[in-house]
């Protein structure tokens, strides 16, 4: 850390509620992306949940919003210090997705239209840690939001959070995605503050 | 106001980019190992307000780098690079 | 590679930009396009960065400018435009850059084309070729949304007076001066026709401001005959992942 800059103190505002280490509390919706918002068709939009062989389920757009969904409200942590507290979604949960689906898969891969991709363990996209959704705020999920759906799993560093959610791959062992083959944790815990590789 | 393009150029990498080269490389030419287009990476499409610096192809959009500082270190990805060529001289 | 630098004065451009003049007693120097990183860190290690062009020309005498634009919901652009005050001080990292510069041993006819903020590092680019008599026919294509938001007119104008005079035209995006021959517009094939080097003439061209306006000109450019090696950009944009 260098100087102290006599009077600034960025955009932030005053945390309410617990917030984990480093982070500070935003009322905007910063949007943060590793490349071009990518422009995804309704009529081709696609979720799909694979096995790395075979596809196990896929769902169109139409029949991915007949699915049955949920609103929550939930804090967003972003590694790049920022936290969103109280974010309304709505979206279909993981839960519902995987419902008929056995597998003794560990890990799951999820990959976005784009070459966006990111990784978590099975377990943690389970019992209601996790959903794809469509709606933010009450409104249709921005593009640059990552609409016309995302991964949203607010338990973890939002980049797991992926936009633009296309597949989910179940797997047998961990494999890095794109931030976590950069350098940044393969779990990313806000609570532990497990941003980069190597944090415990 | 906000960018509705989403990107900015290398030359706004330049200066994380100077944490790891000793030389400038927003001058460097570069192939991209996907497209094959060869151009300035002062002419990449820089993605930088996420948890790191990602450059892309302004032809093709394929990354070209990565570039993300950890605590203690900086990883560099160059792979989306077939090569990239220094001139000091230039 | 950061260096903590005091401001020494501070003058305001326009109602929303100010030029910020710093002491770098042991400055390396710098080319004309460069940009300096600049870092704010609150009492908290809360710490922000962001680019900003060099608006001095080289060799200034231990001095460099930077001329930053407030923008509506910045982060830093905001404290640096209303809060700083002389005697405070700033880390930079710099000067940086090597693509987007002009060397005063460049003799070919040089285009500028600024939309908005992007005239500062053009700006150097006008100054160094004064302070070093340099021969080098220019030509500045400035692009702003109205009269009240251009930066340096009053120098633009004596210089654009002078001997070896700068051609300057302005394009205005929203609203135009009383008895301007144009209406309010976006530079399109007629302005570049109108108002820049003929690509015969193989200028190296040098656009700067926001990405959509950089993307336009630089194929209005290419589209007119210049050589896309011989169009140098950079891209002006808001960072910090706000929206």
């Amino acid at each position: 850390m260098g100087i102290v800059s006599r009077g600034f103190s960025g955009r932030r505002t005053g945390a309410e509620g617990k917030l984990p280490p480093g982070q500070y509390v935003t009322t905007d919706f910063p949007v943060l992306s590793a490349g071009p918002t990518p422009a995804i068709s309704l009529d081709r939009w696609e979720f799909v949940i694979d096995d790395g062989a075979r596809v196990l389920r896929r769902w169109d757009w139409k029949s991915f919003r007949a699915l049955p969904s949920e609103t929550v409200t939930v804090d967003i942590h972003c590694v790049t210090r920022w936290s969103k507290l109280g974010t309304s979604w709505e979206g279909v949960s993981l839960d519902a997705l995987l419902a008929d689906v056995k597998t003794d898969a560990s890990h799951a891969f999820f990959r976005s239209y784009g070459d966006y991709s990111t990784n978590l363990p099975l377990k943690d996209v389970l019992n209601g840690q996790a959903w794809i959704a469509f709606r933010f705020d009450g409104k249709d999920l921005a593009p640059e939001h990552g609409g016309p759906s995302r991964l949203l799993v607010p338990h973890l560093y939002f980049w797991k959070s992926a936009k633009w959610v296309k597949r989910m791959t179940l797997m047998p062992q961990d494999k890095p995605g794109f931030w976590e083959s950069l350098g940044y944790h393969i779990y990313g815990d806000p609570w532990r503050e497990q941003r980069y590789s190597g944090d415990e | 106001m906000s960018s509705p393009s989403g990107y900015l150029d290398g030359n706004a990498a330049a200066g994380e980019l100077s944490k790891i080269f000793a030389i400038d490389v927003t001058a460097a030419q570069g192939e991209c190992g996907n497209c094959g287009a060869i151009r300035r990476f002062a002419e990449a499409h820089l993605y930088m307000d996420g948890p790191g610096v990602v450059a892309r192809c302004s032809v093709c959009e394929h990354v070209l780098l990565c570039l993300v500082s950890a605590r203690h270190s900086v990883f560099l990805d160059v792979r989306g690079l077939s090569w990239l060529k220094f001139d000091p001289a230039e | 590679m950061w260096r903590v630098r005091t401001v020494i004065a501070l003058h305001d451009e326009t109602a929303t930009a100010r030029t910020i003049t710093l002491e770098v007693p042991d400055w390396p120097g710098h080319v004309a396009g460069q940009h300096v990183d600049v870092r704010l860190t609150a009492a908290d290690g809360y710490s922000a960065v962001r680019s900003y062009s060099i608006a001095s020309a080289p060799g200034s005498d231990g001095r460099v400018q930077i001329t930053v634009e407030r923008l509506p919901d910045g982060e830093v652009s905001p404290y640096l435009t209303q809060e700083l005050a002389i005697g405070d001080r700033l880390e930079l990292r710099g000067p940086i850059g090597g693509w987007f510069v002009w060397r005063t041993q460049q003799a070919e006819p040089i285009q500028l084309v600024a939309g908005g903020s992007g005239i500062v590092p053009l700006m150097a680019m006008i100054r160094a070729r004064v302070s070093s008599g340099s021969m080098a026919p220019f030509r500045l294509l400035y692009s702003a949304r109205d009269p009240g938001v251009v930066f340096y007119r009053d120098e633009l104008r004596a210089l654009s007076d002078g001997e070896r005079s700068l051609m300057v035209t302005y394009a205005y995006t929203r609203v135009v001066p009383e008895d301007w021959p144009h209406p309010p517009g976006r530079i399109d094939a007629g302005l570049i026709a109108e108002a820049t080097w003929p690509a015969t003439l193989a200028p190296t061209c040098y656009v700067c401001g926001p990405t959509p306006f950089v993307e336009t000109v630089a194929d209005l450019l290419t589209a007119s005959g210049n050589d896309r090696d011989r169009i140098r950009t950079e891209r002006f944009g808001p960072t910090g992942g706000r929206k």
